[in-house]
């Protein structure tokens, strides 16, 4: 039993961190109707500058609050750059340009900072959490800042006017625009936003799985496996999704002989098919009800 | 009167096949006009390309300042609210977001607040149903719905493209005998496109009709009700 309870803690703890994958995922999939392949890639340069202003002597917590700040508005320069000329081109050149920005950052991450894997700190710890041998200081502090995180989001996008006007422009961008919402540069906010939540998933996975340029690429198939999971109309289908696809990939690895570390990840492949085959919209997928 | 609106040879198209032929038409200071015409005649095409949702040459002017080239956020900072053909309603959000959605160009706080309550006094159903989803209001509800909107702007002129789409006759004059108030008490100049041309030369006061992307006739409301000529060549009643 306390190795179900551990094994289920361990899930939640990872999952926090593909939920926060399928956020953003999901914010940049609302914004423009595609889902960004580099935004692992992103996440991970996002941490390496963490990790070097790091070296620069930077505290970590200033380290944490300037890369969120670098992140958002490399996510809105990389927007306005690169997307923006594409907004009315074929979905195909639209995936092209999502491959493009892939291997350009990571090809850099690699040139300025090789291939080799780094150490990266935690501001948690790594003892034991209150005493408890189920879980450690640092995925509490996972999960810790990723409920901040969602909670922080939710007030956002209910309470706050531009977070209403981001929705609107998802919504009916051309309804929007006619109540006087500048949709493009709300598209430009959502990338700002979901390179910054990349970002703390990054961040907070790096102690985990090392740092290095490749280090977000399994990451961001489970950050889509949530994703398509709760549906990816549905921010909170996402979250939802994350936590999930974590404590299933941790219960699969644990009581399915075979599994094992090699097997985990193309779990979470046939998670994404079985979900496509049996319900596309995903667990909470958008349905509107809507009178004709 | 000074004209609110000036159109001057307004030519507008749809890649390469072109919807609007030189269209010219004022529009008076606290006028409340309609543009009549049958189906594919370019109504909605104007009232699109005075918004820039289409691509357009000529001259749109509102109260003197040329709009074109303008992005159409832009031109609702000018005081120009356009409800748009199918309503243009944020089915997923609630009525009361809606409404705040209409004022999201404004920085006023106590008045949003206090507008939104206005709206509940002219449109009691939304009151009703404030915390209900849009989509789940019915049609007339909506229709009242994205008028209420489109007033929570504080419009100089307010366009309409066929408010009366879909709705059962009595929701209709209901909702055209609103209209008719909020232009005498709010002073909000409206544009309203229709097809059902009796009721609409009812409510206003200009008429235009419209035929293949051209103004085919102009003159006071009243008047083309009563020319039987026009009528029957160009309204079909």
């Amino acid at each position: 039993m306390e190795l179900f309870t551990n094994q289920v803690l361990a899930g939640i703890a990872t999952g926090a961190i593909y939920a926060c994958m399928a956020l953003a995922v999901v914010m940049i999939y609302q914004a423009i109707d595609h889902l960004n392949f580099a935004q692992g890639e992103m996440a991970m340069f996002s941490t390496f500058i963490s990790w070097q202003l790091m070296q620069w002597g930077l505290p970590y917590w200033a380290a944490f609050i300037a890369t969120l700040i670098f992140s958002f508005i490399g996510g809105i320069a990389i927007e306005r750059v690169l997307f923006k000329p594409l907004t009315k081109a074929p979905i195909l050149t639209q995936v092209a340009g999502f491959i493009a920005l892939f291997s350009i950052i990571n090809s850099c991450a690699g040139l300025i900072w090789d291939f080799t894997i780094k150490q990266y700190p935690t501001p948690f710890g790594s003892s034991p959490f209150l005493g408890s041998q189920l879980i450690s200081t640092h995925q509490a502090g996972m999960i810790g800042i990723t409920l901040l995180l969602l909670v922080g989001l939710y007030f956002f996008f209910q309470y706050t006017r531009v977070g209403l006007a981001m929705r609107a422009a998802a919504a009916l961008p051309e309804s929007a625009r006619l109540v006087g919402i500048n949709t493009s540069w709300m598209i430009a906010l959502g990338w700002g936003m979901a390179a910054a939540i990349g970002s703390i998933a990054g961040m907070l996975i790096a102690p985990v799985v090392f740092l290095e340029p490749n280090m977000m690429g399994g990451v961001l198939i489970y950050g889509f496996a949530a994703a398509v999971l709760g549906g990816l109309t549905s921010p909170f289908g996402a979250v939802l999704g994350g936590f999930l696809v974590g404590i299933f990939e941790n219960l699969a690895g644990t009581y399915i002989p075979h599994v094992g570390n090699e097997m985990k990840l193309p779990i979470a492949l046939a998670l994404i098919i079985s979900v496509l085959v049996i319900k596309p919209a995903g667990l909470f997928g958008r349905n509107i009800v809507k009178r004709v | 009167m000074t004209a609110l609106l000036n159109v001057k040879d307004l030519r507008a198209y749809y890649g390469q096949v072109q919807a609007l032929h030189g269209l010219s038409f004022s529009l008076n200071e606290g006028s409340l006009t309609t543009l009549l015409g049958a189906n594919g005649a370019g109504k909605t095409t104007t009232l699109r390309a005075i918004c820039n949702m289409v691509r357009s040459t000529g001259a749109i002017e509102f109260e003197g300042k040329p709009l074109n080239n303008k992005s159409t956020e832009s031109i609702v900072r000018f005081g120009i609210a356009h409800v748009p053909q199918g309503r243009g309603t944020f089915t997923n959000m609630t009525v009361e977001e809606n409404l705040q959605l209409g004022a999201i160009t404004r920085n006023d706080k106590a008045g949003i607040v206090a507008d939104i309550e206005r709206m509940y006094a002219y449109f009691p159903k939304l009151k009703e149903r404030h915390t209900q989803q849009a989509g789940t209001l019915s049609g007339g509800e909506q229709q009242m719905l994205a008028v209420a909107r489109a007033l929570m702007l504080r419009p100089r002129l307010m366009l309409l493209d066929e408010p009366s789409f879909g709705l059962a006759p009595l929701v209709v004059r209901d909702l055209f005998g609103i209209l008719g108030k909020i232009n005498r008490d709010e002073k909000v100049s409206i544009l309203v496109v229709e097809q059902n041309a009796q009721l609409a030369l009812e409510l206003a006061d200009q008429a235009y009709v419209i035929e293949t992307g051209r103004i085919v006739m102009s003159g006071v409301a009243k008047d083309i009700a009563n020319d039987e000529n026009v009528r029957k060549s160009y309204l079909g009643y």
